[in-house]
């Protein structure tokens, strides 16, 4: 009937057609079905700027190693509270301009973290520029490349008013000179805060996909477990400032290996700090509040940790001191 | 429901500590065994065949020996090595005779071991010169040479980036940085090297199963100007920060990649004329898979461009299915087609079974262009995209078992020749490594290996293994076949070696040091460790990863060396009844005995 064996226009019609189709279906019509996702009420669509900056953060490639897309799987946990959803993308993946397509923000590989919620892990400017001009002054092994053309030099005196710079000390400038973050470098950081995972009250978003069995009853390895937790939640949460070794970093960080506050015999500054945040000295990038990030017992890991490493000595902190002044926080704000 | 909890169970198996045991992380181990067998096969029937060699011929080949017994022989043995001579020259003039007769001694040196050169065993040398037009040899040296400079480029590139891992601070100007570079590597050894050296042999293939010239070589030059015009310019316009998303081997924006299509266009009609012209009855298999492959590219490039479905995820689903079908559609298929034609030519017999590859053909178009959500597994994608993908990525094995069945059993009884040409072992380990490398992407795609390797260096690997191990292993077995053939030029049969050896150990370093490493990494991960020891423990792996690639690299320059022994022009080539005739009889000679 078709003889393909012997018919090469009913051969290339035929191989033509069913690939057509079979594409169609499994192509065409389910991307049209993405693309009728709306928002979510009340989120938001990006700024001018953050627009800017996610064309930067295309043409620069920084896809090829991060993702942005948290997965219904016990791992992802880290990077998101809850699953991506299709509306996630609603803003930020719409076509760049007549040249370029939309961008593919979900990415294939994580050599760098994931960034759904970087904004509110990282909230400070200083750090996000100080990591683009070089990462490795804030994230000792990191080994991702350095932005350093999204800065100038300039002399101190031709300084503009507004002009963002770098802690001098630690970027090794010489006589008056000064590093200063150019409009694509602020465009970048502004898109970079703006990824913040929206959370919304009244759905129940999907659950994690578990991958280990909840273990039960096992409570040998309680202390040993809890110190562990301390280290490891520190290296998430505080490390990429305060350094995993606690040393900070010279003129944007302020160091916990032996500082006073740390050290304190009653914690209460220090859990103050962690709770609600820190912004009183000027020569130092602003520390965020974690009071809704962080149970009381994590944070009690993470303040022991700091207060036995690295050279300091203080007695460990009562769970109930942090509860206690969790309380008063939240009946003073009310 | 009962799908519901069918896939619930699944999951609730996923745990770090049976890792070992899931079926895909056994599967994927066996196939990494049979890769090292295969390396260990052929060095042993190499090395098997030069000990029996250097038993035969040390004790009366040493070459103090030789000469003490050419001194010391008296008149009546000189008389008898000269009459044994005369007869020699007889069996010539009657070449019939000595076709049936075996005469061990007939006074002529059939093969010179040099003993002082034990490394490399002589292979038998390419003896036949086929015909064929100038214009035809001149399109296939220009695609050729042109794939060849893109390889030694593209490789050059990602040897680069990938010491970046372990030195970030190489460079810091934004024409180099690793995000504008990585695309540049990809797309180069994609658009530049593989597809230019399919079409370059495409050309050779067509003409020859069509028994016609090709239709036209003034289109196929437009097409070669075209596709390279791409190239060049897409990376220029990467290193200069313009992109068009960011999704992988989709990185040109479209009106570079609209001038790779034209390229395909015009190659598919000149084709497919040449098909349609043709002076047998029959389309060879390979015509096919070649035409086919063209048609398909160009629709998936249509499809991949069109923008009117792609805002939101809806860009994401044509993310998977683009990058998915570039591979299959385009590389894969295109190469299935060359080897039915190369494969069996070089072996000189039929192909196993002709119904098998037809099989392979429709199951591969099938199978193939429905998997491409595989990249996306637990993603906000439909779930029952997913599920379609992951069944029909198992249903791969059908095309795969029928393809390399169909190969190996081409090459069954001819694993002697292995050890003695310089060919096959490169379509050895392109077809061992089509099986591997596909079945273990099918593996991969299962949910919980996705859940231990995606996003890991792993999948780095198995792109190399496939783009690598199958396709440039099989561009590069196809070429030693025919460009001696058509140039009567042979490349130096060590450097054919050592290009072989380099690159497939470097292949293997490269493979097994992210293969492991990404299994480390995804562990870590599972265990919720800080991300930054994922980056730490990878430190060694990326040192072994550039070191493979160190030698691949090596072995391209070795290959754009033979390459150039291959094609370059010979004086004595003008003359129409030269030496080479001459040459050829005296190899029928030699063979003959």
């Amino acid at each position: 009937m078709l003889n393909l064996h012997k018919d090469h226009k009913n051969l290339v019609l035929l191989a033509f057609s069913v690939f057509v189709v079979l594409s169609i279906g499994v192509a065409i019509l389910p991307a049209y079905q993405m693309q009728e996702y709306q928002p979510i009420p009340g989120q938001k669509d990006l700024t001018v700027s953050e627009r800017k900056g996610l064309e930067i953060y295309i043409s620069e490639g920084c896809v090829a190693c991060h993702t942005q897309q948290v997965r219904n799987i016990e791992m992802d946990k880290t990077w998101g509270e809850r699953p991506s959803l299709a509306s996630d993308y609603y803003y930020s993946k719409q076509r760049m301009d007549v040249w370029r397509q939309s961008p593919s923000l979900l990415g294939s590989e994580r050599t760098g973290p994931d960034l759904t919620n970087i904004g509110n892990r990282q909230p400070s400017d200083q750090w996000h520029l100080l990591h683009l001009y070089n990462p490795r002054l804030v994230v000792e092994a990191s080994i991702m490349p350095q932005y350093s053309w999204l800065f100038e030099k300039i002399d101190t005196l031709y300084l503009a008013d507004d002009a963002v710079t770098l802690a001098r000390g630690i970027t090794k400038m010489e006589g008056r000179e000064v590093l200063v973050a150019t409009q694509d470098a602020l465009h970048l950081v502004a898109y970079l805060k703006s990824l913040q995972q929206f959370s919304f009250e009244n759905a129940t978003p999907s659950d994690f996909i578990p991958a280990l069995p909840k273990e039960q009853g096992d409570n040998a390895s309680v202390i040993p477990a809890n110190k562990t937790k301390g280290a490891s939640l520190y290296q998430n949460n505080c490390a990429a400032c305060h350094q995993s070794n606690g040393r900070g970093v010279k003129g944007a960080f302020p160091p916990l290996a032996g500082s006073l506050i740390v050290n304190a015999k009653n914690p209460e500054t220090l859990i103050k700090i962690v709770l609600m945040g820190y912004d009183a000295r000027a020569e130092y990038g602003v520390m965020p509040e974690f009071a809704d990030k962080l149970t009381d017992e994590e944070i009690k890991a993470i303040l022991d940790h700091e207060r036995t490493n690295w050279g300091n000595r203080a007695p460990e902190v009562p769970v109930a001191t942090i509860t206690h002044l969790r309380d008063s926080i939240s009946k003073l704000s009310q | 429901m009962n799908v519901y909890h069918l896939l619930s169970f699944q999951i609730k198996v996923l745990n770090s500590e049976n890792w070992l045991s899931s079926p895909g992380v056994i599967g994927t181990f066996i196939l990494a065994f049979i890769v090292l067998f295969l390396g260990i096969f052929i060095l042993i029937k190499r090395l098997n065949g030069y000990v029996d060699l250097l038993k035969k011929n040390t004790k009366n080949l040493a070459e103090e020996e030789f000469q003490r017994r050419l001194i010391n022989l008296d008149e009546k043995q000189v008389d008898a090595i000269l009459n044994q001579r005369k007869q020699g020259f007889k069996g010539e003039e009657k070449q019939t005779a000595l076709l049936t007769k075996t005469v061990k001694n007939s006074g002529f040196i059939k093969k010179i071991i040099d003993p002082k050169n034990p490394l490399f065993d002589e292979k038998t040398k390419s003896t036949i010169t086929i015909k064929i037009s100038n214009e035809l040899k001149e399109i296939i040296v220009w695609y050729l040479g042109a794939a060849v400079f893109w390889l030694v480029f593209g490789t050059l590139v990602g040897q680069y980036i990938g010491m970046k891992f372990i030195w970030p601070e190489m460079d810091s100007i934004s024409w180099l940085s690793f995000g504008r570079l990585r695309p540049v590597h990809t797309n180069t050894v994609f658009w530049g090297w593989a597809s230019l050296a399919m079409i370059g042999l495409g050309h050779y293939v067509v003409a020859r199963t069509s028994n016609r010239e090709i239709f036209s070589y003034k289109r196929s030059k437009i097409a070669f100007w075209l596709l390279n015009l791409s190239v060049v310019l897409g990376n220029l316009f990467l290193m200069a920060g313009v992109n068009n998303g960011g999704g992988e081997y989709r990185e040109y924006i479209w009106p570079i990649m609209f001038l790779f299509a034209i390229g395909l266009l015009i190659t598919f009609f000149n084709f497919y004329k040449t098909v349609a012209t043709r002076k047998i009855s029959e389309i060879y298999i390979s015509n096919w898979f070649i035409l086919a492959s063209l048609i398909w590219t160009i629709v998936l490039t249509v499809i991949g461009y069109f923008p009117d479905y792609q805002n939101g995820l809806g860009e994401t689903v044509i993310q998977g299915y683009y990058m998915h079908q570039g591979v299959g559609m385009w590389f894969m298929t295109f190469t299935l087609g060359l080897v039915y034609y190369f494969l069996p030519s070089t072996l000189n017999k039929p192909i196993y079974s002709y119904s098998l590859g037809v099989l392979a053909f429709w199951t591969q178009m099938l199978f193939y262009t429905l998997i491409g959500t595989h990249h996306f597994v637990f993603s906000p994608l439909p779930w029952w995209l997913q599920t379609v993908a992951i069944v029909f990525s198992a249903g791969m094995f059908i095309p795969v078992f029928a393809g390399s069945t169909n190969f190996l059993m081409t090459m069954r009884g001819s694993w002697n020749h292995i050890s003695k040409s310089y060919v096959l072992p490169f379509f050895l380990v392109g077809v061992v490594f089509y099986f591997v490398g596909s079945v273990q992407g099918s593996f991969q795609a299962f949910r919980y290996t996705n859940y231990l390797w995606h996003f890991t260096d792993f999948n780095v690997a198995h792109s190399h293994m496939t783009m690598y191990g199958i396709i440039t292993f099989l561009m590069w077995g196809c070429m030693y076949a025919i460009l001696p053939k058509i140039t009567g030029n042979e490349p130096s049969q060590n450097l054919v070696g050592s290009h072989f050896w380099l690159a497939f150990i470097g292949l293997i370093a490269y493979m097994v040091s992210l293969m492991a490493g990404g299994t480390l990494k995804g562990l870590s991960w599972i265990e919720g460790n800080p991300f930054i020891e994922s980056v730490i423990l990878m430190k060694n792996y990326w040192v072994w990863r550039a070191v493979g690639g160190s030698l691949m690299f090596i072995s391209h320059l070795i290959f754009g060396y033979n390459f150039y022994l291959m094609v370059r022009k010979k004086n004595e080539m003008l003359l129409p009844l030269s030496d080479d005739s001459v040459l050829e009889k005296q190899n029928l000679h030699t063979q003959s005995n």
